[in-house]
């Protein structure tokens, strides 16, 4: 192909953007529609999915040390735990910081027990997959000079399982919205497939190859596809931008769990809405087309 | 120019619209093909550019034989040959202009050389000052001649027409057939199949006539032979 046609094909599809009035506005709603919805749901479905592993990562196993055991038992203690695979992170927290928490916890009075502190030296460790927490438990349990080894039992198999299935229903609900957008594109393109048919009958008795015909059709799904990202790229970005900066300062209080940074996250999903609306574009086009290229 | 040997050609729906044709067309001549509707004129006209295929025979044009030409070749053939049909066949959201210029973009011409030759045609079709007009502004005689003029911008040896001007009042179809009058005197070679007894019988010319799928006559300068 000569570069002077593919000027041509280009030229060819802009124009026949304009004169195909409701028709491209019928595709760039279509695809408008699509993308916000996934835009909108992607957005959601990501910080949903951070808030998880914000939680998962909050799980920690408590290991009080044996009152008996002196400095060097304690360590070796430390070592076991250490050498056991799974464990991720081990923090050292000697019966004074213990202390310190419950003082500030529950108030002046408890210093008394500065004189004769009743607790226990602990460790805190966490697991490399927070859903293996309980095997992890189980086996620091088995060591030498460990008085009581907790984990939330019940409350995180409890929250586990909550987070298993909002992943899944996260899953369930995207294949479900890819089948509302392949809907919503294909009634479009069956629309456009009837106005398409006798004009590309045309183009082949004058003598036109199917790339001749496809290029410009293709390109046109482009520019639709382009011109149907702006309104939700906009939206979702604005939506994000506001919605980031009057939930960050209270969640950052709490503490336990925080929204996807503002940038670069939502131009990630920028890019990704822009490359689903090329891409469905040429799709679209295609389908549209392929049909009707036997003449 | 064009030799038709034993076409046979059965629909899939069982209807034999050909039934051992055989037929030579010089170069430079003017034929009218006459027949009752039903009667396998318009599948003749058809396997001429490749729309239908014969289900065997051999269709020879200029050398090329197109009961074995490859699907990919087909656009090839098509821009060696111009069509005019009943229905004119204009693309709806082009221009007069780009309409006619569709047959040259297709082979990759110059915008110069696009300029000049479209131009021309339309000037010869009468229609120049309409050229930026949409087909649908147009009457059917002169989208018609539009259509005449994307058959012949890219000066094929060969025009078929297919009843062009079943859709034309008296008065436009002359007009119509005065323009194919002079592309033919151009030395280009027409096939017009037409169930306009007036014109077959006043501009006389080669005439066969199609019944039942084979070629029932075939005179030099023939009338049209049916009773209206």
């Amino acid at each position: 192909m000569k570069a002077r046609t593919l000027g041509r094909h280009f030229r060819e599809s802009f124009k026949s953007i304009g004169r195909n009035g409701w028709m491209t506005f019928a595709s760039v709603s279509a695809v408008t529609v699509t993308l916000l919805l996934v835009g909108v749901f992607v957005v959601i479905m990501m910080n949903l999915n951070k808030v998880a592993d914000d939680l998962e990562k909050d799980v920690e196993i408590k290991v009080m040390v044996e009152l008996t055991a002196d400095e060097a038992a304690r360590a070796i203690l430390q070592e076991e735990i250490t050498n056991i695979s799974g464990v991720a992170e081990i923090l050292y927290s000697p019966k004074e910081d213990e202390l310190n928490d419950l003082v500030m916890d529950f108030g002046e009075d408890l210093r008394l027990f500065e004189q004769e502190n009743p607790l226990h030296n602990v460790f805190y460790a966490k697991a490399v997959n927070p859903q293996e927490t309980e095997a992890v438990a189980l086996a620091i349990d088995e060591l030498d000079n460990t008085f009581e080894v907790k984990y939330g039992k019940g409350k995180i198999e409890k929250l586990f399982s909550f987070l298993n299935t909002s992943r899944n229903v996260g899953i369930v609900l995207i294949i479900a919205l890819l089948f509302t957008a392949m809907f919503l594109i294909s009634n479009t393109i069956r629309i456009t497939i009837v106005a398409r048919r006798r004009d590309i009958e045309i183009m082949k008795l004058v003598g036109a190859t199917n790339w001749f015909i496809r290029i410009p059709f293709i390109l046109e799904g482009i520019w639709l596809g382009i011109l149907g990202a702006i309104i939700p790229i906009t939206l979702v970005t604005f939506l994000y931008y506001k919605i980031y900066h009057m939930l960050s300062p209270k969640l950052e209080q709490g503490n336990l769990f925080e929204l996807l940074e503002f940038s670069p996250f939502i131009y990630q999903v920028n890019a990704l809405i822009l490359l689903m609306a090329v891409f469905i574009g040429i799709w679209g086009s295609f389908m549209s087309v392929r049909k009707f290229l036997k003449v | 120019m064009i030799e038709m040997i034993n076409v046979y050609k059965k629909y899939p729906n069982g209807i034999v619209a050909a039934n051992g044709i055989n037929v030579e067309i010089e170069q430079g001549e003017f034929l009218y093909v006459v027949g009752p509707s039903g009667a396998g004129k318009s599948t003749f006209i058809k396997m001429m550019y490749r729309e239908e295929r014969p289900t065997s025979g051999d269709i020879i044009i200029n050398g090329t034989n197109l009961a074995k030409l490859k699907a990919s070749r087909v656009p090839y053939l098509r821009r060696q040959i111009g069509v005019v049909f009943q229905d004119f066949k204009l693309l709806p959201k082009l221009n007069v202009y780009e309409n006619v210029a569709y047959a040259l973009e297709v082979i990759e011409e110059t915008p110069t050389v696009i300029r000049t030759k479209v131009m021309e045609v339309l000037e010869l079709v009468g229609l120049k000052h309409k050229a930026r007009m949409f087909p649908t502004e147009l009457s059917g005689g002169e989208q018609q001649r539009v259509s005449i003029a994307r058959s012949i911008v890219n000066t094929p040896k060969l025009v078929i027409a297919d009843e062009p001007t079943g859709n034309l009042d008296p008065e436009t179809s002359w007009e119509i057939m005065n323009i194919f009058e002079e592309i033919n005197a151009r030395g280009t070679t027409i096939i017009m199949a037409t169930h306009n007894r007036e014109i077959v019988n006043t501009i006389k010319h080669r005439v066969i006539a199609i019944e039942g799928g084979l070629i029932t006559r075939d005179e030099a300068r023939g009338d049209y032979g049916y009773e209206g």
